[in-house]
């Protein structure tokens, strides 16, 4: 599924300041992959030593919040929008 | 400017002793960064904060010195994270801090205090002081255009002091707040975004714009400078208090940055030996309706699970919260606790803190006071306690949650017997409510 991926200014350094990104993946946990694979180094910084997105970094499908849903399996289909961002403070 | 030289210059700033702070650091992983319009460690992505020379502080700074500084929040300005002497001094700060005999005693305890932001300048709220820091900031990094996501008090508050600064504005709010918060924004004559979604999603929005305009968004990448003004609501009690600190302190809880600066403010002021050290006891309110970090302390959890908001104190209503680890860290630490009340509850505690100490609170307020009242009750407040009370919002501006709960005029003629028949009437009316109460 090939999905448009927003990256947070403190990344784009991994996909030459690029501030989005086109990729291929069926869920989140993929596209993490195929975001190491475009842009090697990257999958350190989106994940913690487990593996699992870091505490302070939030993606959403769509405008929503992977909490919501399936957290890293959360299938995409073509044409979503992946953002990355990181958490910030209110109101 | 180019980094390097406004590197050098900020150097050159701290060796003259006009600014104590040095660098911004990672809270999670320490990572050091110099202090530009950063918000998130590049490593790990925890948040960062402004660190201080505290040597130096201790060596400048006295209570004298600080009395001698003006009555606004720039009387701490060696504690914040500004360069200049190009301050915005909009008159933000030194709110009262009222006895509130009249409040205890309807809840049964003897010393407590309102720190009653309620009439803070320009915009009467909290938010003055963090957005007075962030754009006398934003200005120093060359900044010309500025930003927030906001549930109101903020986009207020930013509006409002770009005006004074001279500095165009763009703010955005979810579509759905309250009239008097939207009004109080447009006044001032900035673009205003209002987005079709919660708060929550004006924030992630907001963190794509500022990915790709560069503009200094106050809580986004000027957070660290931000977020720091909120700790003179710490430095002012203290003073406040005659230098002390006090036993227990009550507080919102939104994105959990105000409790955790509060803490940061006392802490400091420990430090460098403005106040005797002492251990506060630090609560925190939400509403039932958005209540992730009561949820979390309440589960023992170190993680937040986001929830979507459904109260009506818009003010906090964040799903999301950035520092709702923190405040849950720090009530565990102080033995602290973290509530939730009712939208019910939050009404009536909008009205009891107007009955009782003249002060007409919005939302987020009532939600604070009806905790204060939840904590008592449970036994989890002392009765001797020297307790401080956070009132950061003013009522004139969420009109919508109260209109309907606190009656109407009495239409009478211009005669004097039809002033008598209603006075008598709304005598008995009030008889009737003591009774049901005695009830």
């Amino acid at each position: 599924m090939s999905v448009k991926v927003l990256i947070p200014t403190p990344l784009q350094k991994f996909t030459s300041n690029q501030a989005t990104l086109e990729c291929t993946a069926a869920n989140i946990g993929e596209l993490i992959d195929a975001l190491e694979t475009a842009c090697p180094g990257i999958k350190d910084r989106l994940c913690d030593d487990k593996g699992q997105p870091r505490r302070f970094l939030n993606f959403y499908v769509n405008s929503e919040d992977i909490r919501f849903l399936d957290g890293t399996g959360t299938p995409l289909k073509d044409g979503d929008e992946v953002s990355i961002v990181p958490a910030v403070a209110g109101g | 400017m180019t980094q390097a030289t406004q590197t050098t210059t900020h150097n050159q700033e701290i060796l003259n002793g006009s600014a104590f702070f040095d660098a911004l650091k990672c809270k999670e992983c320490g990572a050091e960064y110099e202090p530009k319009a950063i918000h998130v460690c590049e490593y790990c992505f925890g948040p960062l904060e402004v660190s201080y020379n505290y040597d130096a502080l201790r060596r400048h700074v006295t209570r004298e010195t600080i009395q001698a500084g003006p009555l606004s929040i720039w009387r701490y300005r060696p504690f914040l994270p500004v360069a200049g002497d190009n301050l915005i001094d909009v008159g933000t700060g030194m709110t009262p801090l009222v006895k509130a005999h009249r409040l205890a005693r309807r809840l049964g305890i003897k010393n407590l205090y309102i720190k009653n932001d309620a009439v803070n300048m320009p915009t009467l709220s909290f938010k003055d002081r963090v957005v007075s820091v962030a754009l006398t900031r934003a200005r120093e990094l060359g900044f010309t255009t500025v930003s927030c996501a906001s549930t109101g008090n903020l986009a207020n508050s930013t509006a409002a002091i770009a005006a004074k600064a001279g500095l165009d504005c763009c703010v955005f709010i979810p579509a759905d707040l309250e009239a008097g918060k939207v009004l109080g924004t447009l006044v001032y004559g900035p673009v205003v975004m209002a987005v079709e979604g919660n708060y929550d999603q004006v924030n992630r929005l907001c963190s794509e714009v500022a990915n790709t305009h560069g503009w200094g968004f106050v809580n986004i990448n000027l957070r660290p400078y931000y977020s720091e003004g909120s700790k003179t609501l710490g430095y002012e009690v203290a003073e406040q208090l005659g230098w002390q600190l006090p036993d227990h302190v009550v507080a919102p809880l939104a994105s959990g940055s105000l409790f955790t600066k509060i803490y940061k403010g006392f802490q400091e002021f420990i430090k460098v030996g403005l106040v005797e050290d002492k251990a506060v006891r630090f609560s925190g309110a939400q509403a039932e309706g958005c209540s992730p970090i009561a949820s979390a302390f309440r589960e023992g959890r170190d993680f937040i699970k986001p929830v979507k908001p459904n109260t009506i104190a818009k003010s906090i209503a964040i799903g999301n919260p950035a520092d709702g680890v923190y405040a849950v860290d720090i009530a565990q630490k102080t033995n602290g606790n973290i509530e939730s009340v009712t939208d019910p509850e939050i009404i009536e505690g909008i009205k009891l803190l107007a009955e009782t100490e003249g002060i007409f609170t919005e939302t987020a307020g009532g939600t604070t006071i009806a905790v204060l009242k939840k904590l008592v009750e449970a036994g989890k407040i002392d009765s001797d306690e020297t307790t401080v009370v956070y009132i950061t919002g003013n009522g004139l501006k969420t009109q919508e949650a109260v209109q309907g709960d606190i009656g109407a005029p009495l239409t009478i003629e211009a005669k004097l017997d039809s002033f008598e028949r209603a006075l008598e009437r709304s005598r008995t009316l009030d008889r009737l409510e003591w009774q049901q109460v005695l009830v």
